[in-house]
C-alpha cells in the first residue's frame, strides 16, 4: 500500500490492527515523505530515522504478541523543545544547537510507553517565542499548504509536519496560543489543554504559569487520541493536576448530535474590527452552521480583552526572563569566548540567544526590577484575575465560546519581523485563554480568497476538553474535510 | 581611641541551617554529605532544560519544628519565590526561597549568658535551597554541584544583640536547640550550620549606623572575632571622619580581619517574584497540631528541671545541656538509676568528659553505655564498692566496654559482702585459732578485733567488715568452730 | 530614541542584570522597542485595581508534597555530558570573584 502517511492516525491504527501494513512500512513511507519534503518546508530540525525504525520493528512485534500500545506504530513528531533522551534537542536556538537531552520528558514517556514511533524534532521559534516560526536559529518554516507564507508559531514546524503528512500527528506547546494559531494557519486541528492537565516536566520553559503541551494532529478524533496518551498526573511537576484523564475520543463519537443542549457564547470584543473580511465571514457561516445544527448561540462580554495582550506580554516575559537565567554556557549550551566570567555569560547569552529572546529577557527583567514590580508585574498580575473573573461570569451561562484563532490568515515570510509590537497584537484571540488557563482548540474552518487556511477556536470551561471535542467534532462533520497537500 | 562605652554595638545575626533530611528541598537526589564531586546531581539539582521542583514533605515538617520551637508564628500559608542572580553554583540563575510569604515569623532564642537569661527575638524564618560548591583555581572555578539543593532554613534575628558575646551565646544555644530537635545536625566544619553577621555601631541614643554584613562565619571562635574587629574597624573608620559603606565582608581566619568583597559593589537587584512552578504550600491543621504537640524538651526546660526536680546547680546543669549527646546520656543513665541525680551528673561531668575531647561527636562512640555507668554509681550507692575502687573500675569499663558488676567479680574489687562466700574462710579462720575462740567465750570480748584483722588479712580486705563482724559474733557466740 | 520610559542609561543596566552583551545597535534598536511596548502596556494603568488580589496560576492548585526518599535518575556521566568543559567530575568555569550569594 501507497501513501500510508496521509492516513488519519485512526486509520493508521485500523490498519495496523488489521494488519493491512506494517508499521515499519508506515515508517519508511514516512520518512521518505519526510527527506523528499523537509528539504523545502524545513519542518524539521533532526530527523530521528534509526531510532523511528526500531520503534517501528517494537511496534510491530508488540502487536504480535497482542501487547500492543494505544499508539504502536504511529509516527509521531515532537516539537523541538521535548527533551528525548539520547536526542538532540535544540529549543531551535543556537543555545542550545548541541544539546542532547539527558533524561526523557514526562508526555515523551507515556508515547513511547503507548508505542509511538518518533520520526523527529519539529522546528519552531527559538524558546518558543514567536507567532511565525521566522525565530529559528534553523531557518524559517513554510507553510505547506500555502507555500512562501509562515506557518504561524511558536509550533509551526509541528504543525506544518502535520498538514504535510510528514507524521500521523505531532505535539507541540502553548504559551500565548502557539498551538491554536499555527494549527489555524496551516489547516489543521490543535488544542491546548486545561492548565494542569498535561505535565509540563521535560519541556523547555518559557513561561510556566502559561505554557501547556498539546497535540496537534488532522482530525478531532486523531487529536482526542493523543491528548488521552499524554495527559494525566505526574508527581515530577508540582503544577499537574490530579483531574483523571476521560475517554475523549468518546466525546468526538456523536458527530452532530454531540451539540444538543450546548450553549455557546460569542464574544462581542471579538468582533469589534481587525479581521479580515474573509476570516470574518467563515467564521460567521461556521458560527450559523452550529445554531442550526442545534447549539443554542448567546451573545458574551468578555470586558477586559483589551488588556489581555498587555497582560501577556508583561507577565511572559517576566517568568521567561527568569527560565533563561539557565543559559548561561556555564554547564551546558553555547559557550563563547572571553576575558572573564561577566564577558562569557553576557556573550554566550548575546550569541546564543535570538532578538525575539533577547527582547523579551529585557523586557521582563525590567517588569521585575526593584522600582517597576509593582507597576508592572503586579499590576499585570491583578489584570489577570479580571480576565480569569470575566472568563467565570462567562461560563455561568454558556459551556463553551467561539471565536476566531486570528484574526489574519499566514502571511508571508518576512513581512512582519520588523515590527514586534504588530506581532504581539496578532496573537489577541489566543491569549486569554492561557492566562485563564483554560483549554481552547483551532479547528480547519476554510480558506480564504487566496486559499490561506483559517481557524475556528473554541474554548472551554476548566477541565472541559470533552465539550470541546464534541463541538469540535460536529463542526468538522459540517465544515469541509481538512485539505490533502501534495 | 575610645572605650566600649562610648558606642553601642548593634548585631542582627541571619542563620542558615540545613534540614535533616535524606533528600534535597525540590529534587529526589541524596542530601548526604561528602560524595565525589557532582555524583549526588540530577537533572533537577544541575537546573537542565525542562526540569521542576517538587517540594519535600520532611524538609517542611522540620522547618516547622523549628518555627513551633522557638515560639514562632508558623504560618498554614506560605509561598515560593524565586530569588534571580547570575552565579555558577547556582545552576538554575535563581534560588528558589521565600521572600513575601515565609512559613514563620515572630519567635525569639532564649539563651544563657554569665549565669543571665537572654532574649533575642527574631524576624522570620524561611524555607530555601544552597547553592553548590566552587573552588577557584588559577583562572577557573571548579563548580561541585552536589550540595545544589540541600534543603536550608534561614532564621533571621533581629537587630538586638548588643555583643560579640551575646552573639556567640545566642548561636550555641540555636544550635543546641536545633540538635535537639533532630532538625539539623549543626555540623559547622561540613556547613551545615552557617551564619552571617550585620554589624554596626551608634552613639548610645542614635539612630542605627550604617551596617556591614559578615558573611560565612564557621565556627564560634571566628564569630567573635570576626564582630570585635568589624566593630573596632568601624569605630576607627567614623572617628577618622569617615563614614561606614553598606557592604558585604569577608571573614580571613587568618589574618583576623574583614574584607570588602571585591566586585560586589553593585547592588544586588533579585527581582523576586513568586515561584510559578510551586503552588503556595498549605499546612492543613491536622498536620500543625501534630508537629506542635511533639516537640522534645528543649535545652532552656532542661536545665530548669535540672535544677529544681533533680536539684542540680546551675552550673551542672547548664554544662548537661551544653550537648545534645551529655544530656542523652545523663537522662538514659538515671532513668536506669534515678535515685542519685547528683551521683550520676558528677560521673557524667567529671569522669566521662575528661575522656571526651569533643562530646558532639566522640561520646556515642565510648565503648561505656548509660546503663553500665548507671550501675557502677548503683554500686557505691549500696556501699558494695567505695569512692576509690569506683574510679578503678571506671578505668577498666572504658578499656573494655564491660559492665562494672563484671568487671568487680572479675578483679576481686568488689568487697564480698555476701555471707555465704565468707563463712567458709571464717570457719577455717576459727578452726585454725581454737584459742583465741575459747578466750572470747570466755570473756574477752576483744579478740574480736583479732578475729576481724585476720580475716581482712585472708581476704586481702575484700570481705566486707560489717557483714565479717556480724558472721564473726554470731559463729563465736553461737558456739560454732 | 524616545525615553519616555526607560533611557538609554536604564537599557544598559538592564543588559547588565540579564548578561546580555548587546552592542550599540542591539541596545537603540532594543530601547526602542522597549519603549514602544511599555507604551503600549501603560493602557493597564486605566484600570481600577483597588482590592484585586494579583494571580500566579489562574487554576486553583494545592501544593503536593514529595516523600523524603531517594530515587537515582541521572548519573554524572549524564550531568556532565552537556559541559562545555569538565575537570575531574568538576565543571570548569571562567573564575568567578569569591561569594555568590
Amino acid at each position: 500500500m501507497t501513501a500510508l502517511h496521509t492516513l488519519t492516525v485512526q486509520a493508521m491504527l485500523e490498519g495496523l490492527d488489521g494488519r493491512e501494513f506494517s508499521a515499519a512500512e508506515l515508517c519508511e513511507q514516512t520518512l521518505d515523505a519526510i527527506d523528499a519534503a523537509n528539504p523545502r518546508l524545513n519542518a524539521f530540525i533532526t530527523v530521528t530515522h534509526d531510532e523511528a525504525r526500531a520503534q517501528a520493528r517494537a511496534a510491530d512485534e508488540a502487536r504480535a504478541r497482542g501487547e500492543a500500545g494505544p499508539l504502536a506504530g504511529v509516527p509521531i513528531a515532537l516539537k523541538d523543545i521535548l527533551l528525548n533522551r539520547g536526542v538532540r534537542t535544540t529549543a531551535a536556538s543556537r543555545m542550545l544547537s548541541n544539546f542532547v537531552a539527558p533524561y526523557d520528558g514526562a508526555v515523551v514517556e507515556r508515547l513511547r510507553t503507548a508505542g509511538a514511533v518518533f520520526v523527529g524534532k519539529t522546528n519552531c521559534d527559538a524558546f518558543a517565542m514567536g507567532s511565525s516560526n521566522e525565530n529559528s536559529f534553523f531557518g524559517p518554516v513554510d507553510n505547506p499548504v500555502v507555500p512562501g507564507c509562515t506557518p504561524g508559531g511558536s509550533s509551526g514546524g509541528s504543525a506544518a509536519a502535520v498538514a504535510a503528512h510528514l507524521c500521523g500527528a505531532a505535539i507541540g506547546t502553548d504559551t500565548g496560543g502557539s498551538i491554536r494559531q499555527p494549527a489555524s494557519h496551516c489547516g489543521i486541528v490543535g488544542l491546548k489543554p486545561t492548565y494542569g492537565r498535561v505535565s509540563r516536566f521535560g519541556v523547555v520553559a518559557f513561561a510556566s504559569s502559561l505554557d501547556q503541551v498539546g497535540p496537534m494532529g488532522k482530525t478531532v478524533q486523531d487529536t482526542a487520541r493523543l491528548l488521552e496518551v499524554i495527559a494525566g498526573h505526574d508527581p515530577r511537576d508540582a503544577t499537574s493536576s490530579r483531574q483523571p484523564t476521560e475517554p475523549w475520543t468518546e466525546a468526538t463519537r456523536r458527530g452532530v448530535d454531540g451539540l444538543e443542549g450546548l450553549r455557546i457564547g460569542v464574544p462581542r470584543e471579538y468582533f469589534v474590527g481587525g479581521i479580515e473580511p474573509d476570516v470574518e465571514a467563515a467564521i460567521r457561516a461556521a458560527i450559523d452552521r452550529l445554531e442550526v445544527a442545534g447549539a443554542e448561540l448567546h451573545e458574551i462580554s468578555l470586558p477586559h480583552t483589551e488588556y489581555a495582550v498587555a497582560t501577556y506580554y508583561l507577565l511572559c516575559t517576566a517568568e521567561a526572563s527568569s527560565n533563561l537565567a539557565r543559559y548561561d554556557g556555564m554547564r551546558y549550551g553555547h559557550r563563547a569566548d572571553g576575558d572573564d566570567l561577566l564577558e562569557v555569560y553576557a556573550r554566550s547569552r548575546d550569541e546564543g540567544f535570538g532578538d525575539e529572546n533577547k527582547r523579551r529577557i529585557m523586557l521582563g527583567t525590567y517588569a521585575l526590577s526593584a522600582g517597576y514590580y509593582d507597576a508592572y508585574y503586579l499590576r499585570a498580575q491583578k489584570v489577570r484575575t479580571l480576565i480569569r473573573r470575566d472568563f467565570e461570569q462567562a461560563f455561568a451561562s454558556v459551556d463553551a465560546i467561539v471565536t476566531p484563532t486570528s484574526p489574519s490568515t499566514a502571511f508571508p515570510l518576512g513581512t512582519r519581523v520588523e515590527d514586534p509590537l504588530a506581532m504581539y497584537l496578532s496573537d489577541i484571540y489566543t491569549i486569554s485563554c492561557n492566562l485563564a488557563g483554560l483549554p481552547g482548540m483551532s479547528l480547519p474552518c476554510g480558506v480564504d480568497g487566496a486559499g490561506k487556511p483559517i481557524g475556528l477556536q473554541l474554548l472551554g470551561r476548566w477541565f472541559e476538553e470533552a465539550t470541546l471535542f464534541r463541538i469540535g467534532a460536529a463542526h468538522e462533520a459540517l465544515a469541509a474535510p481538512m485539505r490533502s497537500t501534495p | 581611641m575610645s572605650t566600649a562605652q562610648d558606642w553601642e554595638i548593634v548585631i542582627g545575626l541571619e542563620v542558615h541551617a540545613q534540614l535533616a533530611t535524606q533528600t534535597k528541598i525540590f529534587s529526589r537526589e541524596s542530601a548526604a554529605y561528602g560524595a565525589e564531586p557532582n555524583s549526588h546531581v540530577n537533572e533537577v539539582c544541575a537546573g537542565l532544560p525542562g526540569v521542576l521542583p517538587v517540594l519535600n514533605r520532611d524538609a517542611v515538617e522540620l522547618a516547622m519544628k523549628a518555627g513551633y520551637a522557638l515560639g514562632c508564628d508558623v504560618h498554614r500559608w506560605s509561598q515560593f519565590d524565586r530569588k534571580n542572580y547570575f552565579y555558577p553554583d547556582l545552576p538554575k540563575g535563581y534560588q528558589i526561597s521565600q521572600f513575601t510569604h515565609p512559613i514563620c515569623t515572630g519567635g525569639h532564642v532564649d539563651y544563657l549568658l554569665d549565669g543571665q537569661v537572654k532574649r533575642c527575638n527574631l524576624t522570620r524564618i524561611h524555607m530555601e535551597e544552597d547553592a553548590g560548591k566552587s573552588t577557584h583555581v588559577d583562572a577557573v572555578s571548579l563548580v561541585d554541584l552536589n550540595r545544589a539543593g540541600t534543603p536550608l532554613i534561614e532564621i533571621v534575628s533581629e537587630p538586638e544583640l548588643r555583643s560579640a558575646e551575646e552573639a556567640a551565646a545566642y548561636l550555641r544555644e540555636l544550635r543546641l536547640i536545633l540538635r535537639t530537635l533532630e532538625v539539623c545536625d549543626g555540623n559547622m566544619d561540613e556547613g551545615s550550620f552557617r551564619c552571617d553577621a550585620n554589624v554596626s555601631v551608634r552613639r548610645p541614643g542614635a539612630p542605627l549606623g550604617t551596617r556591614a554584613e559578615i558573611k560565612n562565619i564557621n565556627s564560634f571562635r571566628f564569630v567573635l572575632r570576626a564582630i570585635d574587629y568589624e566593630v573596632a574597624r568601624q569605630i576607627d573608620v567614623i572617628e577618622s571622619g569617615g563614614a561606614v559603606v553598606q557592604e558585604t565582608r569577608l571573614f580571613n581566619s587568618n589574618t583576623g580581619r574583614t574584607s570588602s568583597m571585591r566586585g560586589k559593589e553593585e547592588a544586588h537587584d533579585y527581582r523576586y517574584f513568586p515561584d510559578p512552578d510551586l503552588p503556595p504550600l498549605v499546612i492543613d491543621e491536622a498536620w500543625a497540631d501534630r508537629v506542635a504537640g511533639s516537640l522534645p524538651e528543649l535545652p532552656m526546660a532542661r536545665r530548669l528541671r535540672y535544677q529544681e526536680t533533680l536539684g542540680l546547680s546551675a552550673y551542672d546543669a547548664d554544662n548537661l545541656t551544653a550537648a545534645a549527646p551529655v544530656a542523652r546520656f545523663f537522662e538514659a543513665a538515671l532513668a536506669a538509676h534515678p535515685g542519685n541525680p547528683k551521683g550520676v551528673a558528677n560521673w557524667v561531668l567529671n569522669d566521662l568528659m575528661a575522656n571526651v575531647a569533643n562530646p558532639e561527636e566522640d561520646l556515642d562512640a565510648l565503648p561505656i553505655t548509660p546503663d553500665h555507668l548507671a550501675q557502677l554509681v548503683r554500686l557505691i550507692d549500696d556501699q558494695e564498692i567505695n569512692g576509690k575502687i569506683a574510679k578503678t573500675v571506671f578505668t577498666r569499663m572504658l578499656a573494655t566496654g564491660r559492665p562494672p558488676a563484671e568487671i568487680c567479680d572479675e578483679e576481686g574489687l568488689r568487697p564480698i559482702s555476701d555471707p555465704a562466700r565468707i563463712r567458709p574462710m571464717l570457719e577455717q579462720l576459727l578452726a585454725d585459732n581454737p584459742s583465741q575462740v575459747a578466750g572470747y567465750r570466755a570473756g574477752k570480748l576483744k579478740l574480736l578485733g583479732f578475729f576481724i584483722g585476720q580475716a581482712m588479712q585472708l581476704t586481702k580486705g575484700k570481705a566486707d567488715p560489717n557483714v565479717t563482724k556480724d558472721l564473726l559474733v554470731a559463729m563465736l557466740e553461737g558456739g560454732e568452730g | 530614541m524616545s525615553e519616555r520610559h526607560i533611557s538609554e542609561e536604564e537599557v544598559r543596566h538592564v543588559a547588565r542584570l540579564a548578561r546580555l552583551a548587546l552592542n550599540d545597535d542591539e541596545l537603540q534598536s532594543i530601547g526602542r522597542d522597549l519603549n514602544a511596548i511599555l507604551d503600549y502596556v501603560d493602557k493597564l494603568a486605566e484600570l481600577d485595581l483597588t482590592g484585586v488580589e494579583p494571580t500566579t496560576h489562574a487554576v486553583p492548585l494545592e501544593l503536593a508534597l514529595r516523600q523524603d526518599v531517594v530515587v537515582k535518575t541521572l548519573t554524572r556521566e549524564d550531568v556532565l555530558a552537556n559541559a562545555p568543559s569538565a575537570r575531574e567530575g568538576l565543571f570548569c568555569v571562567p573564575r568567578a570573584v569569591e561569594g555568590g550569594n
